[in-house]
């Protein structure tokens, strides 16, 4: 069951093959049986039965729908009502949510099934998977490397096939990069289609939750639940939701391919690089065609995401302050020091550098020189990508400079970790939606392609990855163990 | 030395909205601590905050109101800093590109009149409340107050003299209250102000060194608060000392105002633009639309009640100073067919000392607009005279009844039968021959004797011109 994707699920579960409570044992079982990996910060087992029974009732009365009874993990970042929601934090491991992100409330009622909540950086934060409070994620393709950040846990359990699908979030690049180190289909829509309420802020103007699955098409099924206007969040586009399924199988004959030559300079991996070469070949097979770009400001984008990002999340994270919910450190003297000790106490080194820096870029005297310029350098990036895409359909590169590195080898060096993202960040700062899918292998591990999109052009990117899924067999290959 | 007062006021006026200004729980006073607070007041994990637009509305009928630029696209941002019962750390709150921008409001001051600048007015949310009471060493949080739309109105520095401030204050005060915008509730905070007073001497152009009187809540502490203020810094000054840039707080007990906190203690608030809030844009449309709700403002009422009503200056001043109290006068002037010396007398005069004594608001007024017309009518039509209209006025406001029933009721008809009242002014004149004489003689002082036994006899019934008339005939000398 673990090796099929959700639309065969759905349909051996109206075909009544099994039930959507064995389905759930199933996975709740395999997520048991691998716990090694770390992908999960809490498992939902009773609830998780009881939305599967549910389902089942629903499948019986012909009233499924597309998820219906379908497993699919949340990433710890969505609020969920009473089940704890940590964001891979010591400063939330005892927040519970009395209320469900709108996302959440989507997949209740689309009727999917919840088995439990993926690990993930610390707030977001990270590259790795190795600020978490709850430890590192191990890649299914080798343990000892690391499955990417910061929606690793989500990446690593889909790939070992813990779960058939689910969520993520993507700030400056954390549902591609996971996507791509560990060999699975993750799609950051455009800014604005996916409400963000309840999904705990890191950088507001950045955050977007995203599907991750092992197929464009699993991911078509999952956007469709996920995607739509929120009154509740003011960011939210007031905009239809086109049937992301219906056209997966359009044809992409004449489809104008821009490669952007900032993406392939020395500092990507040689065999990255013939991977990217390799699958755009296999494009210009289906019909495509291919032109180079070039996006001058695109190397302005990790000094920009950075000052953004952290000015953002400086304010974002200061309502946990001990005050209401979360930690609080033990017998504060008094206000001052229940602040600072429980801050101090509950975050990690990665939040409290990124809170640091944002809090000096927006201190009197600072703002102009860093945050105002961060912002200008943001708004060229976003020229930059619009010129590209008003010359050709979609732009295609690397989504990581190198494949995934080995646990530890990064996590003393932030400015090298920040570098892991320097193709996915700009992506972020536009606005735009943009995707990884499985593209070969380097050095036996996995390597996604990046496909760029003009705003809400999710439908064309998905159906341009599922027309490259019906010719590779890239995106069906299991890790050792896994299979 | 010639010293100069220099005042500028930053207001803030809670806006009467139904909902809070980013949530949509209740903005009621009163209720039991933290049950009007929803997630997104207490600042929970992955909550955001969505504008209300009635606020936006409130903002933008009071900016018209002062002939202020409304700012076609405005921002907002947020405010850091921390404190137990600011729940997400910062404050929601206007910096650069405020919705209201420069207006102008015009005060009279001993009879003179001034023009106050607004340079802006921006939304903002209120913070929750710490509670020290109850809580033995630790400190209670009621966050019912967290996310209460605000109005910050910020003047030029233009008044000078604390009276000028207050009564600055007090127009912009009755301003919001007819706007609807605003129910200038003080006691519970919904309109309260800062004052930013400093001196210099006056010859001297720029301006001393400020300091800002935190939080003041009512008409009079303004004015001493001010007046400390002024007194304390030319003080300081002829003894040589220098005035700090520093946060004063008002202590009504002991008439004083000290030092909360001096600038370089001050926060920096690092503020930026909200990333979880979209610009608000007013459209041209939306303007003209506010425009034609705008009732008609204080100083327009004002003068059109002295031209259509023939109204003193003072009388006007006082029977515009409220929406209400104006449309009560008028409500009442409908009814009694445009009396208008009696109705603005009797409601500038006894209506509103009896409401002052029983410390009520004319929206709260026992007798409704129609029954003192009821009064009006029978002083009018000569049925009861002036002084049984006040014991028919007590009765109103004592009871559910019309003037016309108390009047009937307690048989307090004018005696206008000259017949009845000659008869009895026929018995007195026979009855006191000593006075008679004495008036007779020349002491005019003993008519007045005469027409009180009269008005005695008739328990103050009898028409007191129709008596005067027929005593002077019958005395004639």
């Amino acid at each position: 069951m673990h090796n099929k994707t959700i639309t065969e699920l759905a349909k051996d579960l109206r075909a009544k093959k099994y039930s959507s409570v064995e389905l759930t044992q199933f996975f709740l079982d395999r997520i048991n049986q691998h716990q090694a990996l770390n992908c999960f910060i809490s498992v939902s087992e009773e609830s998780a039965l009881k939305q599967a029974k549910a389902a089942d009732i629903k499948l019986a009365k012909g009233e499924a729908t597309a998820l219906t009874g379908i497993p699919v993990a949340q990433k710890d970042i969505f609020c969920t009502q009473g089940i704890k929601t940590s964001c891979g934090s010591k400063m939330l491991d005892n927040f519970i949510a009395p209320y469900d992100a709108t996302v959440i409330e989507k997949f209740n009622q689309a009727g999917a099934v919840m088995p439990g909540k993926l690990n993930m950086d610390e707030f977001a934060m990270g590259s790795s998977n190795e600020t978490s409070y709850y430890g590192p994620v191990k890649n299914p393709w080798n343990l000892d490397i690391v499955p990417g950040g910061s929606s690793g846990g989500t990446a690593a359990a889909i790939s070992a096939r813990l779960v058939p699908a689910a969520t993520g979030t993507d700030t400056g690049g954390s549902i591609r990069q996971p996507a791509s180190l560990c060999g699975i289909t993750g799609l950051k829509p455009t800014y604005g289609r996916v409400s963000r309420y309840g999904m705990i802020a890191y950088a507001s103007s950045l955050d977007q939750g995203g599907p991750m699955a092992r197929s464009a098409e699993d991911a078509a099924l999952l956007l469709q639940t996920m995607a739509g206007f929120d009154p509740k969040d003011s960011t939210s586009v007031d905009s239809e939701v086109p049937d992301y399924s219906a056209t997966l199988n359009d044809s992409i004959e004449g489809l104008k391919i821009g490669l952007p030559k900032e993406f392939f300079s020395e500092d990507l991996n040689g065999d990255i690089a013939a991977v990217i070469e390799a699958t755009v070949n296999e494009y210009k097979k289906l019909g495509a065609e291919v032109k180079e770009v070039s996006m001058p400001n695109l190397k302005l984008a990790i000094p920009s995401y950075y000052v953004i990002a952290s000015a953002e999340c400086s304010a974002n994270l200061s309502r946990f302050d001990g005050v209401r919910f979360g930690y609080r450190c033990d017998k504060p003297a008094d206000l001052t020091d229940m602040y600072t000790r429980s801050r101090g106490e509950a975050f990690g080194p990665e939040v409290k550098r990124r809170i640091l820096m944002g809090t000096y870029a927006l201190s009197a005297g600072y703002y102009d020189a860093y945050y105002l310029k961060a912002q200008q350098v943001r708004r060229l990036i976003s020229d930059d990508f619009n010129k590209a895409l008003s010359e050709v359909d979609v732009l295609m590169g690397p989504v990581s400079p190198s494949t995934a590195f080995a646990i530890g080898e990064k996590s003393g060096d932030p400015i090298q970790m920040y570098l892991s993202d320097i193709y996915t960040i700009a992506i972020n700062l536009a606005g735009l939606p943009a995707m990884s899918i499985p593209a070969g292998f380097a050095d036996a591990k996995p390597v996604g392609l990046q496909i760029i999109g003009n705003y809400f052009a999710e439908a064309r990117l998905l159906n341009i990855a599922h027309q490259y899924q019906q010719v590779s067999d890239w995106h069906k290959q299991a890790p050792k163990g896994f299979e | 030395m010639e010293w100069e007062t220099v005042i500028g006021l930053e207001i803030h006026a809670q806006l009467a909205t139904k909902s809070k200004i980013f949530s949509a729980a209740s903005t009621a006073y009163g209720a039991e601590p933290n049950t009007q607070a929803c997630a997104v007041d207490l600042g929970l994990p992955g909550v955001l905050p969505v504008l209300n637009r009635e606020a936006v509305r409130m903002a933008v009928k009071f900016g018209l109101a002062i002939d202020a630029e409304i700012a076609p696209y405005s921002i907002f941002a947020r405010k850091n800093y921390f404190y137990p019962d600011l729940p997400k750390g910062y404050q929601i709150s206007q910096f650069e590109l405020p919705i209201v921008g420069n207006g102008h409001l015009d005060i009279e001051v001993d009879g003179m009149t001034k023009r106050i600048g607004v340079t802006r007015a921006h939304l903002e949310e209120d913070a929750g409340k710490s509670l020290h009471e109850d809580f033995h060493g630790l400190t209670g949080i009621d966050l019912n107050r967290a996310g209460t739309p605000l109005l910050e109105i910020v003047s030029e520095p233009d008044m000078r003299s604390a009276k000028e401030a207050v009564a600055y204050m007090r127009k912009l005060h009755e301003l919001v209250r007819y706007l609807g915008v605003c129910d200038g509730n003080m006691q519970e905070g919904s309109f309260r102000c800062d004052a930013n007073v400093s001196v210099r001497l006056k010859s001297q152009q720029e301006f001393g060194t400020r300091a800002e009187i935190k939080n003041i809540n009512s008409f009079k502490f303004v004015e001493k608060a001010i007046n400390y203020e002024i007194e304390r810094q030319i003080d300081l000054l002829e003894g040589g000392g220098k005035v700090v840039q520093e946060t004063r707080l008002y202590d009504a007990n002991k008439d004083e105002t000290r030092s909360m906190r001096s600038k370089e203690e001050a926060n920096d608030y690092r503020y930026f633009p909200d990333p979880d809030l979209l610009p608000v844009h007013i459209e041209e449309s939306l303007k003209d639309q506010i425009k034609t709700e705008l009732p008609e403002l204080p100083d327009a009422k004002k003068a059109r009640f002295i031209e259509q009503y023939g109204m003193d200056n003072e009388s006007a001043a006082t029977l515009t100073s409220s929406r209400e109290l104006a449309d009560y006068y008028e409500a009442v002037m409908k009814e009694s067919g445009g009396e208008a010396k009696l109705s603005t007398n009797w409601i500038s005069g006894d209506l509103i000392g009896a409401l002052n004594k029983a410390g009520l608001e004319v929206t709260q007024c026992p007798i409704d607009h129609g029954r003192l017309a009821g009064l009006l009518k029978r002083i009018a039509d000569n049925t009861i005279s002036g002084k049984i209209a006040k014991q028919v006025f007590d009765e109103l406001w004592n009871s559910e009844a019309s003037a016309d029933e108390i009047i009937e009721a307690k048989g307090l008809k004018q005696i206008t039968d000259s017949g009845a009242i000659e008869t009895i002014i026929d018995t007195i004149i026979a009855n006191n021959p000593a006075q008679v004489e004495q008036y007779l003689g020349g002491k005019d002082k003993v008519f007045g004797f005469f027409v009180g036994q009269v008005m005695k006899e008739t328990q103050g019934k009898a028409n007191p011109g129709e008596v005067n008339k027929m005593l002077k005939e019958k005395l004639k000398r």
